[in-house]
């Protein structure tokens, strides 16, 4: 066990902030993101973290805790989005990529001035990158709140979001929303991305939102199944990271430890590297079920079957998922 | 502002405008702003890395940068392209953070590589920054026709032979060399506005692809120079400035074009009710 847990991580209190925040973070973001990467929005979401980076870097100008920024502004880029037409697929990816810009510009902006004020140090780093280690453990009400607020908001929506994120078309024929489901997720999203981003820094937060959802995805099409792997995967690398980050600390003879966002990064990555091995997907038997259901969808909707599309289908794609 | 210190500034700038205007005109046409976003982003590691074991930033860049667009290309042919574009940006943001750390000038070494240094640029980079944009803007002039076939009706290119795969690979590597010489002027952050706005811009000025693509050109040229006169009145970071009139270029874009749109119904409701002129029928 020695060599597995070095001495002091349980009775560390910034371990137990880390592993509560970071644990509650990736469970919200796990959920969330498996909508998210099943509306094919990763870049929404993505784009999203930039924009809760210039919040974050702006709520240190004034002085308030970054979690508000971060929260307050994603929902601010929500709107945006939603406003300059991020629900239309066609442009939606210019749409995105400008309101990025812009909140990258402004995050440039807002820690430039928190460097040069000299109100405080290291504000780059503890924005973009985070510091789940320094967190404050009157973070934690907070935290909680957004997170019951963000996980409600799906569970509340969950039928109609289902159905507006795996068939638009179907959904709005059916009278569902679509676009108040849409903004809804988003704000959800806003939520999630500023929780992530309080764990393991805002431009690193995809990394909890897509990864865990992306490979969850990759294991098997039920989605209830999906949820319960996202999770898992989330809070899994999350502690994870916090364990080797802190262990680090005792491998290298200079004690410089490694930084825990980019662990937890690194094993979401290799997470969703393994999810994709053969052997793996034999094993929960996905490939199979997708294959049959894109080729008989295709033939339904009528259209041409190529053998090569069939093959190259490893259902990924958002058609070929029928949860319905 | 035009300052001895400010020459290689102006020159660099001057030099990078086109390439974001050519390459990002394709950006926007095939709808790459996520690769686009994620490729600078990458290549941030690969700067990280220089700085700390000391070889050239350019080298540095251009590896992590063309790894990125190959990790891009490939892991997302089968898959979900846009999860793994996510994933692999979040990656190089990670590893640049990991050798940043152990580097003593941890915190303004971040913030240039992300936001920008427009004057951390030395009169020794020019060439090598020169050579990479010719040879950007010559591989896309080489790659013009196959790449507008399949950015605009991939069946068809596919039909004729060009490879999607090969092209996406293709694009991707060149996005990847404008990105490695980009990084060190605006910045990982924000190259992406540089080659988002303009072009967002000229394509709504003009439907002809030759004639939009110099209009994004001149349009990235102008507005790097307002940045840089902007920044350097106000002393703000040039990155903010990049920024906001990318988005402001496509504001304006959006405008004209809904300008456009209303102008052609007026103008084809008039033409509906006059007689059909047969001289310009036989023309």
């Amino acid at each position: 066990m020695h060599w597995v847990f070095e001495p002091g991580f349980f009775s560390s209190e910034p371990v137990h902030v880390a592993l509560v925040i970071g644990g509650i973070a990736a469970v919200v973001s796990a959920v969330v993101g498996v909508f998210t990467v099943l509306r094919g929005q990763s870049f929404a979401g993505h784009a999203l973290t930039d924009v809760s980076t210039a919040g974050g870097s702006g709520a240190l100008l004034v002085g308030i805790s970054p979690l508000l920024g971060f929260v307050g502004f994603g929902l601010l880029g929500a709107g945006a989005m939603d406003a300059i037409g991020v629900q239309r697929v066609r442009g939606r990816d210019l749409a995105t990529g400008i309101v990025l810009g812009a909140a990258t510009g402004l995050a440039a902006l807002f820690l430039f001035l928190d460097t040069t004020s000299g109100a405080t140090t290291g504000a780059t780093q503890q924005i973009l990158f985070g510091s789940i280690f320094t967190l404050d453990p009157s973070e934690i009400p907070i935290v909680v709140v957004f997170s019951i607020v963000a996980v409600g908001m799906i569970a509340a929506l969950y039928r109609p979001l289902l159905l507006a994120s795996t068939d638009t078309d179907l959904a709005a024929a059916r009278g569902v929303p679509v676009r108040l489901v849409a903004l809804g997720f988003m704000a959800a999203l806003a939520v999630a991305v500023g929780l992530s981003a309080l764990a393991i820094g805002a431009i690193l937060s995809t990394a909890l939102l897509i990864g865990p959802a992306a490979t969850a995805l990759r294991l098997t099409n039920r989605i209830g199944a999906a949820l319960v792997a996202a999770v898992v995967i989330g809070v899994g690398v999350t502690w994870l990271g916090v364990l080797l980050s802190y262990d680090s600390y005792y491998w290298v003879s200079d004690q410089n430890a490694v930084p825990v966002s980019s662990l937890i990064v690194g094993l979401v990555f290799v997470a969703y590297l393994l999810s994709g091995l053969p052997a793996i997907r034999r094993l929960t038997g996905r490939r199979t079920v997708m294959v049959v259901t894109e080729a008989e969808e295709a033939r339904l909707r009528g259209q041409r079957v190529s053998s090569r599309a069939a093959v190259r289908s490893d259902g990924d794609s958002p058609r070929s998922r029928r949860v319905l | 502002m035009f300052s001895s210190f400010m020459t290689n500034a102006w020159i660099v700038a001057t030099i990078v405008a086109p390439v974001a205007g050519v390459v990002g005109f394709f950006v926007v046409l095939r709808g790459a702003a996520f690769p686009a976003h994620a490729i600078p982003n990458s290549a941030f590691a690969g700067a990280a890395a220089a700085n700390v074991f000391g070889f050239s930033a350019l080298l540095g860049l251009g590896a992590f940068a063309a790894a990125a667009a190959f990790g891009i290309a490939t892991l997302g042919r089968r898959g979900r392209n846009d999860a793994v574009t996510a994933l692999i940006l979040v990656l190089g943001l990670a590893i640049g953070a990991v050798f940043l750390s152990s580097s003593s000038e941890y915190e303004p070494q971040l913030y240039s590589l992300l936001f920008g240094e427009v004057l951390g640029v030395s009169t020794t980079e020019l060439w090598p920054v020169a050579g990479l944009a010719l040879g950007c803007i010559v591989a896309t002039l080489f790659l013009y026709r196959p790449l507008l076939l399949a950015s605009t009706v991939p069946d068809v290119a596919e039909a004729r032979g060009v490879s999607r795969y090969g092209m996406e690979l293709a694009f991707l590597l060149v996005l990847a060399a404008a990105t490695a010489m980009t990084v060190p002027v605006v910045g990982a952050l924000l190259i992406f506005s540089l080659m988002i706005g303009p072009p967002a811009a000229a394509r709504a000025l003009t439907d002809r692809p030759p004639l939009a693509i110099v209009l994004s050109v001149c349009i990235a040229l102008v507005t790097v120079w307002v940045a840089i006169a902007s920044s350097y009145q106000t002393n703000w970071p040039i990155g903010f400035f990049v920024g906001a009139f990318g988005a402001f270029d496509y504001g304006v874009g959006r405008v004209w074009a809904a300008g456009r749109r209303s102008r052609t119904v007026r103008k084809r409701g008039r033409e509906g009710d006059a007689p059909i002129d047969p001289s310009m029928v036989m023309a």
